[in-house]
C-alpha cells in the first residue's frame, strides 16, 4: 500500500473543482487511457487576466486525483505569469509530498497547466517536439531532458517516476541513460586537473592536510586522527580519543576528511580506518 | 469500522480449528521433531499426520511431499531441479501468465544460457496448446504450467497437458497454489511430476509451502543441509506451520465440495449484480473454467487504484490489476496476455472470496461499489466522450 500524507488522502476523497468549464478561456489535456492517467484542465479569467476559476477531470489513480485538485487550488487567483512559475514540486509539496514512483502525478498536473496557459494565449499548440524516446509511453527526448534538469534526476528509474519513460518494454533505457549523462556531464563544473604528484610529494601533502586542517578539526571534538600508511591512492589511518568509539566515526572519515583531503591534495583518495 | 475481505487469493484468514492446532507446539511441545528424546519425538509424529494430511489433500503419498518456506521455494525447488537433472537440456517453457514466482525465474534463466519459450493465451485466458505442444522437444528440461491462475482465476487444462508433455518425456511441473483447497486434484489420476502449494492460500499460516515430487522424478535439493525431508530440504522443519498447514488440509478435504458451491453462489451473486448494476463492466476470461472463489472484473474508463482506495473507506479489500497499485506503469502481464484492452486492464479488480465471507457482505459490495465507479466516472474525462459517443 502507498504511503501517501493525510492530505493527498483527503484531496482524493473530496476533490476540489471536478468538472468542465464549459466556456472556458483555456484547456489543457495530458495523458491518455492507455497510459493509466489523464488530465483535462480549464481556465477560466478574469477582466484582470487573473485566474477566476479553475476546474479538472481526470482519470487515474489517487494521486493523480489530488494532484489535479491541488493544482486547481494554488492557481485560482494567480496571475497568468505567477502561474507560469508553478513547477510539479510546488504541486507535490501542497500535498505534503508524494510517493517517488507517484511523481508523474504531480508532472502531469503541471504539464496540463501549461497547456491550458498557451491554449489561452493562443500560442500555436506546440507540435510534438522532439523525438520520442519511449514509445510505450510516447515521452521525447525534450521530456525526458526537462525532467532530468528540473528534478536533478539521475538515474533511470527516477526519469521513470517522474516521467513514465522506460517504465515499459525497457528499449529506450539505453537512450535514458544518455539523456541523464549528457545531462550530468554538462553540468558537472569541468575538473581541475590535478597536477601530477610523485608519491614523496603525495604522502608529504597528505600529512600537511592532516596537521594543517584535519586535526585541530576534530580535537575541537576531542577526537585525533593518526597516519599509518598510505597505499597508492588509499589512506590508512586510526581515530582516536572520541573519534575512536563515536558511532559516527565512520562517517566523519567519509565525509569530512575525505573530502578534505581530496580536495587539498588529489580527488582519487580513499580513506580507510585501521583498527588499532 | 468492519473488514471485508475479498482478496483471498493474496492471503486468507488462519482458521480457528488450525490456529487451535498449532498454539501447543509453541511453548509446550517445542522439542525438535529430529531429537532422540521422546519429548521431541512427539513433535516428529505430528509432523507425520500433517504430511499426510497434505498428501491426502492431493492424492499423493506422505513421501512425495516436501515441506518448503512458501510456495516460491516450492517452485524454485522444482525448476532447479529439472535443470540439475538434466543438464544438457536448454530449454524450458511456460506460460505467459504465471505467477512472479515462475515468471520472473523463467525470465533470468533466459539471461543466462536457456531458451524459454512463453506459451501464450486468448482473450479468455485459454491456453496455446498447440503452441505449448509444438514446442516440446528432446532438448526440453521442463515445462511449468500453472493450474489456475491468480488473477482471473482461469483453470488450464492439466491433465491433458501433463499427459503431453509426458509423452515427449518431459518433466512436468504445475504452480498449483491458488487451486490446492479450492478446487479437488488428485494426482492418482493426473500425470504431474511436480506440484507446489502454499498454506496461507486456504487458511493455513503463512511461511509454509510444500513441493509434490512423484516418486521417480529425478530431484536435486534447492537448500543442501541437514537430513530433514529425507535430505530434499535441509533446515529445521517450521514445524507450527507444518502443523498448521496439516490441519488446513484436512478442513479443505472435508469440507472442500461444500465449500465450492457456498462460495460460488457469493462470488456468482456479486459478479452478476455488479455487471446489472455498473454499465460498461465485463469479466476478464472464461466464466466458466475459472476457480469458484475468483472474478475478475473490469470497469471501464476508471482506474483500480482509485476504485480500491475508495473501497478501502468502506473497509472493502480487493485487489486490481492496475498499474499503479503495483508500483509498475503497465497494467498486470496476465490481463495484457489476455489482450484485456487498456481502457478496461487499468480499471480491474479482483475479488477472491473464502468460506468465511457472508451473504450481508457481498450485499454490502454491492450496495456500496456502483456508487464509487460512478463517482470516478464523473470525475473522468473519458467517461464523458463515452457517453457523447454513444
Amino acid at each position: 500500500m502507498w504511503e501517501y500524507t493525510d492530505k493527498v488522502k483527503e484531496h482524493f476523497l473530496n476533490p476540489r473543482n471536478v468538472g468542465v468549464i464549459e466556456d472556458a478561456d483555456g484547456v489543457g489535456e495530458v495523458g491518455s487511457l492507455a497510459c493509466g492517467d489523464a488530465l483535462t484542465l480549464y481556465l477560466k479569467l478574469d477582466e484582470n487576466r487573473l485566474i477566476a476559476d479553475a476546474k479538472f477531470q481526470t482519470f487515474g489513480c489517487a494521486s493523480a486525483i489530488a494532484s489535479s485538485s491541488a493544482l486547481t487550488e494554488i492557481i485560482k487567483g494567480l496571475s497568468l505569469e505567477d502561474a507560469k512559475k508553478i513547477t510539479n514540486d510546488d504541486i507535490a509539496n501542497y500535498l505534503g509530498g508524494l510517493p517517488k514512483e507517484k511523481m508523474h502525478c504531480s508532472v502531469m498536473g503541471r504539464d496540463a497547466l501549461e497547456k491550458a496557459i498557451v491554449n489561452y494565449l493562443g500560442e500555436a499548440q506546440k507540435k510534438v517536439e522532439g523525438q520520442v524516446v519511449c514509445e510505450c509511453f510516447g515521452v521525447t527526448n525534450l521530456e525526458i531532458q526537462r525532467a532530468v534538469r528540473e528534478n536533478e534526476l539521475t538515474t533511470i528509474e527516477d526519469v521513470t517516476d517522474y516521467v513514465k519513460a522506460g517504465g515499459g518494454c525497457g528499449n529506450c533505457h539505453e537512450q535514458i541513460q544518455e539523456i541523464i549523462d549528457e545531462f550530468l556531464g554538462r553540468e558537472r563544473p569541468a575538473v581541475k586537473k590535478p597536477p601530477r604528484l610523485t608519491n614523496i610529494q603525495k604522502i608529504k601533502l597528505i600529512e600537511e592536510t592532516l596537521e594543517r586542517e584535519i586535526k585541530p578539526a576534530l580535537k575541537k571534538d576531542g577526537g585525533d586522527i593518526e597516519l599509518v600508511d598510505v597505499d597508492r591512492n588509499r589512506v590508512l589511518v586510526k581515530l582516536r580519543g572520541t573519534c575512536a568509539v563515536c558511532a559516527k566515526s565512520q562517517i566523519t572519515l567519509k565525509h569530512y576528511v575525505e573530502s578534505k583531503l581530496r580536495e587539498l591534495v588529489t580527488p582519487d583518495l580513499v580513506v580507510e580506518e585501521v583498527q588499532s | 469500522m468492519s473488514v471485508i475481505y475479498v482478496d483471498n487469493n493474496a492471503t486468507t484468514q488462519v482458521a480457528p480449528e488450525v490456529l487451535k492446532e498449532i498454539l501447543p507446539y509453541f511453548n509446550e511441545f517445542y522439542g525438535n521433531p529430529s531429537s532422540m528424546h521422546s519429548f521431541g519425538g512427539q513433535v516428529g509424529r505430528k509432523l507425520l499426520e500433517a504430511r499426510a494430511n497434505v498428501a491426502a489433500l492431493i492424492g499423493a503419498a506422505p513421501e512425495e511431499i516436501i515441506f518448503t518456506g512458501c510456495g516460491t521455494e516450492s517452485d524454485s525447488t522444482a525448476i532447479w531441479a529439472a535443470i540439475r537433472s538434466y543438464p544438457d537440456k536448454k530449454h524450458i517453457i511456460t506460460s505467459r501468465v504465471e505467477h512472479p514466482a515462475i515468471k520472473n525465474l523463467f525470465e533470468y534463466l533466459s539471461k543466462n544460457g536457456y531458451r524459454v519459450t512463453f506459451v501464450p493465451v486468448d482473450r479468455q485466458g485459454h491456453l496455446d496448446l498447440d503452441y505449448l505442444y509444438k514446442n516440446l522437444s528432446d532438448d526440453t528440461a521442463i515445462a511449468s504450467i500453472m493450474w489456475a491462475n491468480n488473477e482471473s482465476g482461469v483453470i488450464f487444462p492439466v491433465e491433458e497437458i501433463s499427459r503431453a508433455v509426458k509423452e515427449h518425456g518431459v518433466v512436468f511441473h504445475t504452480d498449483a497454489v491458488q487451486a490446492v483447497g479450492k478446487i479437488p486434484i488428485d494426482l492418482k489420476n493426473i500425470d504431474v511430476d511436480m506440484l507446489s502449494l502454499s498454506g496461507h492460500k486456504f487458511h493455513g499460516p503463512k511461511g509454509i509451502g510444500a513441493l509434490y515430487v512423484r516418486k521417480g522424478t529425478k530431484f536435486f535439493p534447492f537448500l543442501i543441509g541437514g537430513h530433514q525431508e529425507g535430505g530434499r530440504r535441509g533446515g529445521t522443519e517450521n514445524v507450527t506451520a507444518i502443523i498448521g498447514l496439516g490441519k488446513a488440509s484436512q478442513l479443505a478435504a472435508d469440507h472442500l465440495e461444500k465449500d465450492i458451491t457456498r462460495v460460488k453462489e457469493l462470488r456468482d451473486k456479486l459478479e452478476n449484480e455488479l455487471l446489472k448494476r455498473v454499465p460498461k463492466a465485463f469479466i476478464n476470461g472464461d466464466h466458466k473454467n475459472r476457480l469458484p472463489n475468483t472474478t475478475s472484473i473490469a470497469f471501464e474508463y476508471v482506474e483500480g487504484e482509485s476504485i480500491l482506495l475508495m473501497m478501502d473507506e468502506f473497509g472493502i479489500c480487493a485487489s486490481s490489476g492496475s498499474a499503479c497499485t503495483s508500483g509498475s506503469l503497465e497494467p498486470s502481464h496476465v490481463l495484457r496476455a489476455m489482450g484485456v484492452p487498456f481502457t478496461a486492464a487499468h480499471g480491474s479488480i479482483r475479488f477472491s472470496l473464502s468460506v468465511y465471507n457472508t451473504k450481508e457482505e457481498i450485499d454490502f459490495i454491492i450496495e456500496k461499489l456502483p456508487p464509487i465507479i460512478k463517482r470516478l466516472r464523473a470525475m473522468s474525462p473519458f467517461w464523458k466522450e463515452q457517453k457523447s459517443a454513444s
